[in-house]
């Protein structure tokens, strides 16, 4: 296990390896001359001259790549051409608040989708199922900016009880950095004002982005369920005389967790992208809206980071999904000789 | 006469598809006294796993329903009783092993964890029992079905071991705690030649042992005649002979019967064996009458409207064909 | 050498023939996916005739009717009118033109490639050819397709043709991996022996037996692509990276509502609904289509 682990690891390395080339690529080919692209068509030689010169980009393509890597791995990202600031800054500033969004998303989808999924399976074709499909059938439907939208206008312009934009009110100082997530901080240091007003902004957020997850995680963990309880071993559970409550939340749900976890890299990446839509709508200051206002304003070191980061945070997350599925299923674990 | 242990009294059951509904048990009647060991046989799919899984109320819900019938068990009718009495039967009382071992046991738990919670909970019905007790009845109870190191299967998984152990595994399931009545339902279909025998041998003798009665479902008369005292031979939903298993071999009656006994090749070579023509009826719009008439080879007008009863030809041999009204007046 | 492939033919047929009435059997058992199909139809042909059944075809584009703007739905204006007095109707209506060409041609663009791809590698396994194709669609979905879809658009300038050139340059990797797991599989099965046996090409064997048994879960995962393109298309759209004011399109449209919000709901609210209706209907084909393929979940 621990073999296969390190095996994983590399690999992830080596992908990394190549988004970086590929994005890097991106960054440099497409635009065809770089440095118009980001000063726009007013501005004059001079100011072209010096920014080719800034980033190399005179220089052939693997030169270019060169400096690149080498100043990434004494972790500089070079220089946002649109913030001016450093991005190594830049980044730090902005993903406590997409991980935070991301974790409180994560979270509700998780629980919520399996709670509705395994009873909408058990309870196939009741009432509740038939609402639950409508729900994930919608739910899948909808682009993440439209779930975004709806949730404002029904829960902040009509019903008034979340806030609409932002990580925390104007009027109230952010807790000190400890994890940089707002709410976690301030429970850590005691403020429960402040700690409320952050969980009453981050839950429309949250939610918007848990529900396309919800619908698709629910809908898969029903189908497992519907499939495993017409298996001969949960027939074979209840002919023994095993309790109805242990063979649901023991024998059926293991099982059925499998494919549900096994996709969670992929509801992930579904949080991933759809990070940049919600963080638009409620312009929540995290990474995804840097990396959008970055790709509006063609500040390429930007582009770069913000999608190595991701790339990043999507390969950890594919590392923790593969260690769990093997722990749920000891088929796969087998497999790979060993504990 | 004796009270039969279990008792099915004209037992129907449909199934609703899609296409309508499936009118799959016709009518069973099946008794069994304490000790006794029958068994059941017909070709697949003429509803002895149905039956079966009537009788443990584990038919799949909501498609299957029993609209008819009744399921006595020691006096009680298994159809009217609450859940709670009905695990309780399920605990104490019948219990069954299922075809293919390969799907019959949890792929994601240990061996371990899965005989140790049917201990578990079949002796909160008796007595009950802490973790060292459970633990060293599992290993007891894969010990008593010859299974080498039960310490060491009890922490695999049932993907680690071979279909022959696996049966075993389900079989200490069945037989770890004391039923009365145990159903298997074709133990060994899905395992190699050689382990079958073996497996079979070692269920009759852990049986005869505890004293238990068994129903013995299979589609192989080889099997009936060496370890059942009486055969029920079904066919497409109904039991169509019944007799004491030496009678039937002696002396089959329903030409249904007739013709699954040709079936058997034989050493001896005399004839080549005929089987029956035709396949099992569609059970969406079954024959009229007898179900077995389209295919057989004596069908009269008779067979095709009037759904035969089942005659008594003395000595317990019963058999619903209109072939036998005459010689009973 | 007619004479032989009809001879190599008789082993694929009996796997890749299914009849036409057994199928549509399957998918009009699940009467969801018939409603779908006709939603469809009904979008498609509203499209297409956009410039006649629409109340007011000159709203498309570049319009303005100060008089008549920000009026909340009414009999004239069923989705009422947007900030600067076009009808939401009419422009939701021309708003389908671009999701419906966008989707089609992003998987008419990918697919090709992505298709000839898997086979190669699927055909090839265990060579370098297999690796070298399959490691670069490795990186290829190392981040969200639509992360680096954006990432891509925004090298570009903004209009609908860099929109589909970007989604379709990350969408080839999905059939490459489908087609290429389906042709390590097929590869081994006996039609294809068989086909080698008698001498067959390997474009033969390639386009002729593997491809064919491949088209099912291609065509499915064709149906559900073109609502999952619609949604990619507009995300686009709705952050700036694609089709650009005053043109009709639905994330576009709904990206100017929602400046509005929450006076003028409606300038956002009709567009996402009419953006839910079409992918709804495209999921509710994709999962009748399923049932006629026997594809399993995912």
């Amino acid at each position: 296990m621990g073999k296969h682990i390190i095996l994983r690891i590399l690999q992830a390395i080596v992908v990394l390896f190549g988004l970086s080339i590929l994005i890097f690529f991106i960054a440099r080919i497409i635009p065809g001359d770089p440095a118009r692209l980001i000063l726009g068509p007013l501005a004059t030689n001079e100011q072209i001259k010096e920014l080719t010169e800034e980033m190399h980009l005179d220089k052939p393509f693997v030169v270019q790549y060169y400096y690149w890597l080498t100043s990434l791995l004494q972790g500089d990202l070079g220089k946002s051409l649109y913030t001016r600031r450093s991005i190594t800054t830049d980044l730090k500033m902005f993903v406590p608040a997409t991980l935070e969004l991301m974790f409180f998303s994560f979270v509700i989808s998780l629980i919520i989708g399996q709670v509705m999924g395994v009873f909408a399976g058990y309870f196939r074709d009741s009432w509740f199922d038939n609402l639950f499909r409508v729900f994930s059938y919608i739910g899948i439907a909808t682009p993440a900016f439209a779930i975004a939208i709806f949730a404002l206008i029904i829960f902040s312009y009509t019903l008034n009880i979340a806030p609409a934009i932002g990580r925390i009110g104007l009027w109230l100082d952010s807790p000190p950095q400890i994890t940089g997530l707002f709410v976690i901080d301030s429970i850590l240091t005691g403020q429960w004002r402040t700690a409320f007003e952050a969980f009453k902004h981050i839950l429309l957020p949250a939610i918007s982005l848990a529900i396309a997850n919800i619908a698709q995680e629910g809908r898969i963990t029903r189908s497992s369920i519907i499939d495993n309880l017409q298996k001969d071993y949960i027939i074979a559970h209840k002919v023994h005389g095993i309790p109805t409550r242990i063979i649901i939340f023991k024998y059926l749900l293991k099982p059925s967790l499998v494919p549900t976890v096994s996709i969670m890299g992929l509801d992930f990446a579904c949080l991933l992208a759809n990070a940049f839509l919600v963080e638009t709508v409620f312009m929540w200051p995290g990474i995804s809206r840097y990396g959008v206002t970055a790709m509006l304003n063609k500040d390429l070191n930007a582009i770069i980071a913000v999608v190595l980061f991701i790339g990043i945070l999507y390969s950890l997350m594919n590392l923790i999904v593969d260690i769990v599925v093997s722990y749920l299923d000891p088929r796969i674990r087998l497999q790979r000789g060993g504990i | 006469m004796m009270v039969p242990l279990l008792e099915v009294k004209d037992l129907y059951v449909q199934f609703s598809v899609f296409e309508g509904e499936l009118k799959v048990l016709n009518g069973v009647n099946l008794k069994i006294n304490e000790g006794e060991k029958i068994g059941l046989v017909g070709e697949a799919g003429c509803g002895k796993t149905t039956t079966m899984k009537s009788i443990l109320r584990v038919l799949p819900t909501p498609v299957a329903r029993i609209s008819k019938g009744e399921i006595i068990y020691k006096g009680k009718n298994i159809l009217n009783m609450k859940p709670s009495e009905i695990q309780n039967i399920r605990r104490g009382e019948i219990t069954a092993i299922f075809q293919d071992p390969l799907t019959s046991l949890n792929p994601v738990f240990t061996i371990g964890q899965q005989l140790g919670d049917v201990i578990k909970y079949a002796s909160r019905y008796q007595d009950h029992l802490d973790k060292k007790e459970i633990f060293s009845k599992s290993v007891a109870a894969l010990k008593e079905t010859g299974m080498p190191d039960p310490e060491r299967i009890l922490n695999n998984y049932p993907v680690q071991l071979s279909g022959g152990m696996r049966q075993r595994v389900c079989i200490s399931e069945a037989l770890s705690t004391n039923h009365n009545l145990i159903i298997a339902d074709e133990p060994t279909t899905s395992l190699d030649v050689t382990i079958q025998d073996q497996i079979l041998r070692l269920l009759s003798k852990l049986v005869e042992k505890k004293k238990m009665s068994i129903i013995l479902i299979t589609h192989s008369l080889g099997v009936v005649r060496e370890l059942t005292d009486r055969v029920y031979v079904m066919y497409a939903g109904n039991i169509v002979e019944t007799a004491q298993t030496t009678t039937l071999f002696s002396n089959p009656l329903h030409p249904y019967t007739r013709g699954l006994m040709n079936a058997i090749p034989r050493l001896t070579g005399e004839r080549i064996f005929e089987g029956i023509e035709g396949r099992i009826p569609n059970y969406l719009y079954p024959p009229t009458g007898c179900r077995f008439h389209p295919r057989c080879k004596y069908s009269t007008k008779e067979c095709q409207e009037i759904f035969p009863l089942m005659y008594d030809t003395g000595n317990n041999h019963e058999v619903a064909c209109f072939l036998y009204k005459e010689e009973l007046n | 050498m007619t004479n032989r492939n009809s001879f190599i033919n008789i082993f694929s047929k009996t796997k890749r023939r299914r009849s036409f009435s057994r199928g549509w059997y399957n998918f009009s058992r699940n009467p969801l996916s018939v409603v779908g199909m006709i939603i469809l139809l009904l979008i498609i042909f509203a499209a297409i005739f956009a410039p006649y059944i629409t109340p007011f075809p000159e709203h498309a584009g570049a319009f303005t009717n100060f008089r008549e703007a920000s009026k909340p739905p009414s009999s004239t204006y069923i989705f009422g009118t947007d900030s600067i007095g076009r009808d939401i109707f009419t422009r939701v209506i021309f708003g389908y033109r671009f999701s419906l060409i966008l989707s089609i041609v992003v998987l008419a663009l990918s697919i090709p490639p992505g298709v000839i791809f898997g086979l190669i590698a699927g055909y090839y396994q265990g060579t370098w050819i297999e690796i070298i194709i399959m490691r670069i669609t490795d990186v290829f979905i190392a981040v969200p397709p639509f992360v680096l879809a954006l990432a891509v658009a925004a090298m570009l300038s903004p209009n609908l043709f860099n929109q589909m050139m970007a989604i379709s340059f990350v969408w080839w990797t999905w059939y490459c991996r489908l087609v290429y797991t389906m042709t390590t599989s097929l590869c081994h099965e006996d039609f294809v022996t068989e086909a080698k046996l008698v001498g067959a090409s390997k474009t033969h064997i390639l386009f002729r037996e593997i491809l064919p048994n491949c088209m099912g879960p291609i065509l499915t995962k064709m149906t559900l692509d073109m609502g999952l393109v619609i949604i990619v298309g507009s995300s686009l759209s709705f952050i700036g990276l694609g089709v650009q004011p005053p043109k009709s399109d639905l994330g576009t449209m709904i990206a100017e509502g929602a400046r509005r919000l929450p006076s003028e709901w409606w300038a956002a609210v009709f567009p996402a609904i009419a953006i839910i209706v079409v992918i709804l209907a495209f999921n509710l084909l994709g999962d009748g289509l399923k049932d006629v393929f026997n594809i399993e979940e995912v």
